[in-house]
């Protein structure tokens, strides 16, 4: 028999069923449905198990306030944990599985904890396991994880794909309900560009669970007429299954739509979800109310829920979880709920009311001044204590309870940016105060306003002013005749005096005994209760438990609710997933990719890639039979200096300095002079911070009087652009100079070793003299190459031999490669990598990023006397600081191991030979490492105390960390050509 | 946020890198007597207030100007946004 607690109506499709499983056990449901929905029409009341005493527990609610009935859903790699039934729509082939429960839902063998529940209050696990502290990690975690937990994840990688996008709108209505939908009439038919959001697949919001008519006819009606119209507006964007998650500065707010998560997989090129940035202009919150609970002793047993969802359940898709229900209630949210039940033929036990003066509106029996004391039922209702008004106690027969405490308006996003709600005596609730955001308006029962009337004329209000502010005039519009009853309510957040615990937060297991403890125990305040007792902080943020709590703690201490205060409400509204965040940002897609202009060549050479930033450079160059990355490199190290290699520098910082101050400007962001450099010459340049450390180096070429190119390092060639951009605009206004970052533009290649001027003579037209005395060594030229295709010839060197750089406009980068590795053939030319190039400059002594690491001064590096004194540079004069010139500075030198066959590694720390290895007795450290093939062992370049005073001394290098210690002497860095007799060659 | 460029009009904060105080436009003078005191001042002493804020921002993914956005800390509410060029020469800076 299926759908047995299916009833006659709602706004299901009865045409279209729809198969799912939960548990194993296969049901059926219908189009329309959701997941909690369609179970409870299978009489299906028991959903999953409480947080920490793995209490049974159904439904409480029909919307994403939901703190009990959460699930897995789906399978293999799409599994969600944590899921709520109660906003799952139901699709074919849904399946679902109950969590926090072993071996099964009905038989959950931790249900014990419940049992201990004395010991397990709040503050327990603070308290029992402090001690040993080591414990903590290794055995007391583990152990109260696996007790206490939710869902498991699939750990799989999501198949899906997740997108972002962004909107802009004149009025951006959250919500869809009465309020927001006469808000989108209003706006829309005044011109406005409107977006109308929703958390709901169906439009309507509380219209679709009450059963007023609306002009004497459905509210369906005009729900489907006003969607209907505001569809065929081409300044509407309706966007159901879109839950704005946050109000965010300057009118900005984030959304989340459900693209494709009420189907079985996404179609074809769909994104699973979509996470919006919407600009707004105006807003309007029109996210209506939320019920809330009471408690009472054993309030949370599966079958009790809501008034308001059991409304929702029973009138919108036609299920009941019982045919004989009470009903629990202060305000008149629960003598509706039994006439709406009384309509579809169930049976009430009784409207249970605390309220003395109370009187039926409907045939029900109703129990004034009475309350619910207790519940009876262990995976489900089946009877209720309630104390009457005379104090005499009576048991009712029935299989489920609605409860109504009252509703709180749903304030969430006028908090986000700051504003606090205010206390409203009436509703006994918070409302709206002054919001904080930009431009927000807040309309019906989110403003709390509660009747259908209300809701329709201020969503139309609230339209006609916000737009006014845009200066567009809206004009009232004709609103349905609806019921205009305010309702009345006498708060009762909870029933003193019966046995057991009653629950406030169902999904953390959070009871009034708990708030008690923590007012004993001194955390009164709102936040400290919170964090002691874990109160609204599950996954549902404690919607459903806030306020409740707020109220017994305002009580224990003798003060009023808004003395008390209320918890700040922070984005999400709801609970987002991970993957709606990082959107496309995954895997390779993370950043942006870039390719140097000999990438595709490269790939071709079977190159070995790396990462440097978002870069991918060629690593290294593998020939046929190298086995070994070190077989490799040292062939290109050995190829380069014995005859000529070639290297793809373009990633190399590239800024173009142009203007008739071009010059001065450049003196002062170097520290070093650069006045007077000549054109058609190039200079090394240190860059310091104003900090007086060293921020950047590189090479800057003097084109023309009034044009010059600086170079970088590639991992701060967009820190120093934004550096000079920040001297250029705010240090020296004044200057007549004009900065453009040029390192795409140019493709770049280092063409080095003792046959590079023979190779490049081959390449570069014939009127352009490149020999020794017309081209020497740091010399700079613009020039043509193959024929006429213009480039740029530097003679540096990082490498320390004859060396030059040559570019060429990027999109001949490729062509250029080919032509050097064929004009090279004769030299037998050999392209390096990274790694190359990193060994070459390591035995020359130049410093490179492991050395200008951002601790380490001008002195350091034993550049101390480039750093101008007779002139204003950035960094110059803090770089006399005392603390930063100390006669045992570091300094860098080179080193060496005693016996060759050991390695030298970076990172470890230098210390004298005798004394022991500890921070005190630290000399210095090891900055750059790697093995020589021109020296045959390993050396390394490091900063060590006096460091040029100590040549020749024999220190220890110790890396704790990889368990070495080897003796190396201290030498000069320049392993390689100390003299510079091959630049110069 | 959103930041009015006075040249390009609103543009997402997205946009931008911050640097911080405007105050570091006001680079002392290295030929003071007590200069080193001064720089140190200039780099390291910072306000915080908590409000009205005078800030650099660097239009790194747009047109790369320098910008002084007087920003409110508490509530992001922008009430100026200059050219930092355009403040830096009226304080006297040139060259």
């Amino acid at each position: 028999m299926t759908q047995t607690m299916r009833l006659g109506g709602g706004m299901i499709d009865r045409s279209k069923p729809l198969n799912f499983r939960f548990d194993g056990k296969s049901y059926q449901g219908f189009d329309g449905d959701t997941l909690a929905s369609a179970l409870m029409a299978n009489d299906v009341r028991l959903i999953g198990r409480s947080f920490k005493y793995h209490r049974p527990r159904g439904v409480l609610t029909a919307g994403s306030d939901e703190p009990n009935a959460l699930v897995e859903l789906r399978e293999g790699a799409r599994r969600e944990p944590n899921s709520r039934a109660t906003v799952a729509e139901l699709f074919d082939g849904l399946v679902a599985q109950s969590q926090n429960r072993w071996p099964s839902l009905s038989f959950d063998a931790l249900a014990i904890n419940d049992r201990f529940s004395n010991f397990l209050t709040a503050g327990f696990y603070y308290k029992t396991f402090m001690w040993p502290a080591a414990f903590w990690e290794k055995l007391y975690e583990p152990i109260i994880r696996r007790a206490a937990g939710l869902g498991s994840l699939s750990l799989a990688e999501d198949p899906d794909s997740y997108d972002k996008g962004f909107l802009h709108c004149d009025l951006l209505i959250i919500g869809a309900g009465p309020a927001g939908l006469s808000a989108a009439l209003t706006a829309a038919r005044a011109g406005a560009e409107i977006i109308l959001a929703d958390e709901d697949f169906r439009l309507g919001g509380r219209l679709n669970s009450e059963t007023h008519p609306l002009d004497d006819a459905p509210a369906s009606d005009w729900i489907n007429a006003s969607i209907a119209e505001l569809e065929s507006l081409p300044n509407v964007r309706l966007m159901p299954r879109t839950t704005v998650i946050g109000a965010f500065d300057h009118g900005i707010f984030g959304a989340v739509e459900r693209v494709s998560d009420h189907l079985l997989t996404p179609p074809e090129g769909k994104p699973r979800q979509t996470l919006w940035r919407i600009y707004t202009k105006r807003s309007l919150l029109a996210a209506g109310a939320a019920e809330r609970p009471i408690a009472f002793p054993n309030n949370d047993r599966p079958g009790i829920l809501l008034a308001g969802a059991l409304q929702s359940y029973v009138n919108r898709w036609a299920a009941t979880p019982a045919r004989r229900i009470a009903v629990f209630t202060n305000n008149d949210t629960g003598h509706r709920t039994a006439l709406d039940l009384i309509a579809k033929g169930i049976e009430i036990a009784a409207v249970i009311d605390p309220r003395p003066d109370v009187t039926r509106t409907g045939d029900y029996p109703l129990l004034a001044g009475a309350v619910v004391s207790n519940t009876a039922g262990r995976l489900g209702l089946k009877s209720i204590e309630v104390r009457l008004a005379s104090g005499e106690m009576r048991r009712l027969e029935c299989q489920a309870l609605a409860v109504s405490g009252g509703w709180n308006p749903n304030v969430h996003m006028t908090c986000h940016k700051r504003g606090l709600p205010v206390w409203d005596e009436g509703i006994a609730a918070f409302v709206p105060g002054e919001t904080g955001a930009q431009g927000m308006f807040v309309a019906g029962a989110a403003e709390g306003r509660f009747s259908t009337a209300d809701a329709l004329t201020r969503g139309m209000e609230q339209a006609i002013v916000a737009l006014g502010e845009l200066d567009r005039k809206a004009h009232t519009i004709a609103l349905p005749k609806a019921e205009n009853d305010t309702g009345s309510i006498t708060p009762c957040w909870q029933v003193k005096g019966g046995k057991g615990r009653a629950w406030l937060d169902f999904q953390n297991d959070v009871t009034t005994k708990d708030v008690k403890l923590a007012h004993q125990e001194g955390f009164r305040s709102v936040e400290h209760l919170k964090r002691y007792t874990t109160l609204g902080m599950a996954t549902d943020q404690g919607k459903t438990a806030n306020m409740g709590a707020l109220a017994i703690m305002a009580e224990l201490a003798g003060k009023s609710i808004p003395e008390t205060g209320t918890t700040i409400y922070r984005p999400p509204y709801t609970p987002v997933a991970i993957a709606a965040f990082a959107g496309r940002s995954r895997g390779t897609d993370f950043r942006p990719t870039r390719l140097t202009p000999s990438h595709q060549w490269a790939v071709e050479q079977g190159a070995v890639f790396v990462e440097t930033g978002n870069w991918l450079r060629a690593q290294w160059f593998p020939r046929p039979g190298e086995t070994d990355w070190r077989q490799s490199v040292d062939r290109e190290v050995l190829a380069t200096r014995r005859s000529v290699g070639i290297c793809d520098v373009t990633t190399l910082g590239k800024i173009d300095i142009q203007g008739s101050d071009a010059a001065t400007f450049i003196n002062k962001v170097y520290a070093n002079g650069f006045a007077k450099l000549p054109v058609g010459k190039t200079r090394y340049g240190l860059m310091l911070r104003e900090d007086g450390i060293v921020m950047d180096d590189g090479t800057t070429a003097r084109l023309a009087e009034d044009h010059f190119v600086m170079t970088t390092t590639t991992a701060n060639a967009v820190s120093v652009y934004r550096h000079l951009e920040f001297a250029r605009q705010c240090l020296w206004p004044g200057l007549d100079v004009q900065l453009i970052s040029t390192t795409e533009a140019w493709a770049q290649f280092a063409v080095a070793g003792p046959n590079s001027r023979k190779l490049l003579e081959k390449i570069v037209d014939k009127n352009f003299d490149i020999s020794n005395e017309a081209f020497p060594f740091m010399a700079c030229g613009e020039i043509t190459v193959c024929g006429g295709l213009r480039a740029r010839l530097f003679r540096i060197s990082f490498s320390g031999e004859l060396a030059f750089e040559i570019a060429v406009p990027s999109r001949y980068g490729d062509a250029l490669i080919r032509q050097l590795m064929q004009a090279g053939e004769e030299f037998e030319a050999t392209p390096y990598g990274t790694e190359a190039l990193g060994v070459m400059r390591i035995e020359k002594g130049h410093a490179a990023g492991n050395e200008l690491n951002g601790t380490t001064t001008a002195l350091n590096l034993g550049m101390a006397r480039m750093v101008s004194k007779t002139k204003d540079s950035i960094g110059s004069t803090l770089s006399e600081r005392e603390g930063l010139n100390q006669p045992d500075a570091l300094m860098q030198v080179g080193l060496r191991p005693l016996d060759k066959s050991r390695k030298v590694t970076a990172g470890a720390h230098l210390m004298v030979r005798t004394a022991a290895a500890n921070a005190k007795n630290d000399q210095g450290y090891i900055t750059s490492a790697c093995y020589s093939p021109n020296l045959g062992h390993s050396i390394g370049i490091g900063f060590l105390k006096n460091g040029a005073e100590r040549k020749g001394e024999i220190l220890r290098a110790v890396s704790p960390l990889t368990n070495l210690e080897i003796e190396v002497e201290v030498v000069s860095a320049h392993f390689i050509d100390p003299e510079g007799k091959r630049l110069h060659a | 946020m959103i930041i009015n460029h006075p040249l390009l009009g609103p543009r997402d904060a997205q946009e931008f890198t911050y640097l911080g105080d405007a105050n570091l436009i006001n680079r002392p003078d290295w030929q003071a007597e007590d200069a080193v005191d001064q720089f140190h001042e200039y780099l390291y002493q910072r306000d915080n207030p908590a409000g009205k804020h005078r800030e650099l921002w660097y239009h790194e993914a747009g047109d790369r100007s320098w910008l002084v956005v007087t920003r409110d800390t508490l509530t992001h509410e922008i009430t100026g946004v200059e050219l930092a060029r355009d403040v830096a020469l009226k304080s006297g800076r040139g060259k």
